[in-house]
């Protein structure tokens, strides 16, 4: 309880040393708050799941709140990135490069989380660290097509190349992503099918049963994460927006 | 061959048939390059038999039996040769001048992008023709097969070569070059080598086709989904 109290204390001091009104501040106590109160709610206040009966099992299964969330934030990313990088093939403007940069750094980190954390919730339950599981390999796949992303506009001096090769890369592998879904569809699955009402649970290893407290963190999660997100995005774009301008900046004085 | 490259005559610059006159201008260019040299055909072919070769010995020790990885072993070659030959598609144009020309010439954008993906599609489908019986032979398979497999190679290559001709023509334009057409181009392809290995295991192993006939769809999607998305955005990769 004392480090919530000392965090919240900081994120209050953060927005208090910046101006009296920003968004940023606004944005990052919310979101601050939020995930505080999603964690307890996955860790403490969402029950056990009813038919996990060993205990690494049964605590295990509490990563399921962030693992889903994330990777609901990871696939939301990819989406965002695909949509502004038509908007800047569209329209030119520079503000849409740095929303699809932005996004696609963002969804990096949490799909990093993703694989990370569902390599840590398979070894107790399917008593492996990895699968060749469809939704293991997509997660990875989409991970890899960010990382293709990332190094193609690393190695491109010219910022208006580097915006334009770097939206037609991210729009191309927005198509690749339903098409690997269809693929790993048709593959064996041994991954829980969490949408599957709480019923018909034990058709995979490790799948469990969802009560409505269950329901209710996960959701509550998933929407602190996307608050988490749309912060992330805000502090992101307005960085990219101090280097470019720093880099003007730059460009100016030696140049002058 | 050089007067086939220009337009002569005011009349022939508009219409289909001049734009299917000029993407088969640009085919002939590569063609007419590629059969002086040869480099890239032989390099391509001498590369995929080493890899199946490689891949015999790699797998000798712990593998059951050879014919269960066959389908993958045949396709690991395909797209590493194919790297090979894509890596080099849009070289030598940048370097000599070529890509300037094209662009200055009174031709549409997306007419190069055409010429030069069937251009790549005809060299990747060339070489795996050529190393399709050595195949069949080192791998002992049914001699049968090689049509439904040419055909299924021939799906396969129009996939890699859709979009590998774009991401080509953008990675000569970046400081790593060679070293970062894999690195974008295997990820978006991966559904596509999927469908390819899945029906290459189909016809190796005699099952119905009804059984993996959405496989099918699924690689024929691929082709259509991607030629139609890189022939559009194309533009945007070569403008300047």
């Amino acid at each position: 309880m004392a480090t919530k109290a000392m965090l919240s204390q900081q994120e209050k001091s953060t927005a208090a040393s910046t101006s009296a009104f920003s968004w940023g501040a606004i944005l990052t106590v919310i979101s601050g708050i939020f995930m505080l109160a999603a964690l307890y709610m996955a860790l403490v206040w969402a029950p056990d799941a009813l038919n996990l009966t060993a205990p690494a099992e049964r605590y295990a299964q509490r990563i399921f709140y962030f693992h889903v969330s994330s990777a609901w934030l990871g696939f939301l990313a990819f989406i965002v990135a695909a949509v502004v990088s038509i908007l800047y093939l569209v329209t030119r403007k520079d503000i849409w490069d740095m929303w699809a940069l932005a996004s696609i750094e963002i969804g990096l980190a949490f799909f990093t989380m993703v694989i990370i954390s569902g390599s840590l919730w398979a070894k107790p339950t399917w008593n492996v660290w990895w699968t060749w599981d469809p939704r293991l390999t997509i997660s990875t796949i989409c991970w890899l097509l960010y990382i293709g992303y990332i190094m193609l506009r690393g190695a491109i001096d010219n910022p208006d190349r580097r915006a334009r090769f770097g939206a037609v890369y991210a729009l191309l592998a927005s198509f690749s992503v339903p098409l690997n879904w269809m693929a790993i569809r048709w593959w064996r699955t041994i991954h829980p099918a969490v949408v599957a009402p709480g019923n018909n649970a034990d058709e995979s290893m490790g799948s469990f049963g969802m009560s409505a407290n269950i329901q209710t963190t996960l959701i509550f999660c998933v929407v602190a994460f996307t608050i988490f997100y749309i912060t992330l995005m805000y502090h992101r774009i307005k960085l990219e927006q101090l280097q470019r301008r720093v880099d003007s900046l730059k460009q100016r004085l030696l140049y002058r | 061959m050089a007067t086939d490259l220009i337009p002569t005559t005011s009349t022939a610059t508009h219409g289909f048939g001049s734009y299917l006159r000029k993407v088969a201008a640009i085919i002939g260019k590569d063609v007419a390059t590629e059969l002086r040299t040869k480099e890239m055909i032989s390099a391509m072919f001498v590369f995929s038999l080493l890899i199946i070769f490689i891949f015999n010995f790699a797998f000798d020790l712990r593998a059951e039996n050879m014919q269960t990885l066959a389908p993958g072993v045949l396709w690991v070659a395909i797209a590493f040769a194919g790297m090979l030959g894509l890596s080099r598609s849009f070289v030598l144009e940048r370097d000599r001048g070529v890509l300037d020309g094209l662009l200055l010439a009174p031709v549409d954008r997306s007419a190069i992008y055409l010429g030069k993906m069937i251009g790549n599609v005809l060299f990747i489908s060339l070489v795996e023709i050529i190393i399709l019986p050595f195949f069949i032979i080192l791998f002992n398979q049914p001699l049968g097969t090689l049509p439904f497999l040419a055909g299924v190679v021939f799906l396969g290559s129009l996939a890699f070569a859709s979009v590998g001709t774009l991401f080509s023509a953008m990675a000569v334009h970046t400081r790593a070059r060679d070293v970062l057409l894999p690195i974008m181009l295997f990820p978006v392809i991966i559904p596509a080598m999927l469908a390819a290995v899945r029906l290459t295991a189909a016809i190796l192993d005699n099952i119905p086709f009804d059984e993996v006939s959405q496989w099918l769809a699924l690689l024929v999607a691929f082709d259509v989904i991607f030629i139609a998305a890189s022939f559009m955005l194309f533009e945007f990769v070569v403008e300047e």
